[in-house]
């Protein structure tokens, strides 16, 4: 069935991101080799040009690089794919805070809430053990 | 490199006085690329796919294909799914893979058993016995087992169930030549989109629009699905 998209954006982007989510990870490890432009493309059922795109862009990131015959591989640079982690990571965050935001929440508010939260969890760990 | 289809100023009308079926259509299809063209009914999609492969012929303007016009030369390099079956029912199916295998020179015998294999049709059946979607597979099987540079199907997914619909679509993007263009016509284009790479959008015989998929969904924010409801709202 292939991977799944959303309809307000370039696939491309959307094959770019979701391929650096498996990196970060590590559905594919540091410095593994990665599928052909021609299975990947299969996997997720689009186009191989809008794949190749896609491993094109993630190359000028350094996530991944090509070597002449072998194909393309992951970075063995653990100090990169934790610095994209810890990017996709923000990004989250800052998601997370303009949804709060939307229903209303300071972010002084956003943050007693999840105080709480935790709180509550442990809570619930305490009574289960 | 030349451009593996290419209109200049075509135009094609059935009945004089009646607005054109095609009207100062250009239009040029680069090789390696899985196209769609898109319309509604009536917007010239058949005629245009027609003219291509011959059916029709070209009064008013140039329709080339490898930089020659249409004849047996380019028929050699276009293999054509046309929206009608024209196989002789009365036949199995392997008997019609051995007509296809001896009229085209091109053909992949191997590659279409496989693919019957795994769309679980049976060679030995005949035709008239299949059911009408399992036609349109064995159909689509003959047309994409040659070797073409240029394949032209003519709503290749329209009949057939989701399943089966998946498997086509992934005998488009992964067994065709990387050389090779793909022109196909379809109302289903959520289910297409993300194979093409670009989109043609007919609109009464002219050409509304001839883009990428993703430049498309860049500028407007949205699918190609969403803008050609867009673009041709009732």
């Amino acid at each position: 069935m292939g991977w799944i998209f959303e309809q307000n954006r370039p696939i491309y982007t959307q094959l770019l991101e979701q391929i650096q989510m498996r990196i970060v990870c590590g559905v594919y490890a540091p410095g593994e080799r990665l599928p052909s432009v021609r299975e990947l493309a299969q996997e997720a059922a689009v186009n191989p040009n809008t794949m190749q795109k896609a491993l094109a862009e993630l190359e000028r990131t350094s996530l991944i690089y090509t070597q002449r015959t072998a194909g393309r591989f992951v970075t063995e640079d653990a100090a990169l794919i934790r610095d994209c982690r810890r990017r996709l990571a923000m990004e989250k965050i800052e998601d997370f805070m303009k949804a709060m935001q939307e229903l209303g929440y300071s972010r002084e508010e956003i943050l007693a809430l999840m105080q709480q939260d935790q709180e509550m969890e442990e809570r619930n760990e305490e009574v289960r053990v | 490199m030349t451009p593996i289809l290419e209109c200049r100023d075509l135009s094609k009308s059935y009945d004089k006085g009646m607005r054109p079926a095609l009207n100062h259509v250009n239009l040029k299809l680069q090789r390696g690329r899985i196209i769609g063209l898109l319309g509604p009914n009536g917007s010239g999609k058949t005629t245009l796919i027609k003219l291509a492969n011959g059916l029709l012929s070209t009064k008013s303007g140039e329709l080339l294909i490898d930089g020659k016009p249409v004849g047996i030369e380019t028929r050699r390099i276009v293999s054509y799914l046309p929206e009608r079956t024209y196989l002789n029912m009365g036949l199995t199916v392997m008997e019609t893979i051995r007509f296809f295998k001896d009229f085209y020179e091109d053909f992949d015998e191997a590659r279409a058993y496989e693919m019957l294999k795994s769309l679980h049709i049976d060679p030995g059946a005949k035709l008239k016995t299949l059911s009408k979607g399992t036609k349109e597979k064995v159909q689509l099987i003959l047309v994409m087992s040659r070797n073409a540079q240029l394949y032209i199907l003519d709503e290749p997914i329209g009949g057939v169930d989701p399943a089966a619909r998946d498997y086509i679509l992934n005998t488009i993007i992964t067994n065709y030549n990387e050389n090779a263009t793909v022109l196909l016509s379809t109302h289903l284009i959520a289910d297409v989109e993300s194979v093409l790479d670009e989109v043609i959008f007919l609109r009464y015989g002219e050409v509304a629009l001839h883009a990428p998929v993703d430049a498309i969904r860049e500028e407007n924010g949205k699918s190609v699905d969403a803008l050609f409801r867009e673009v041709f709202k009732c």
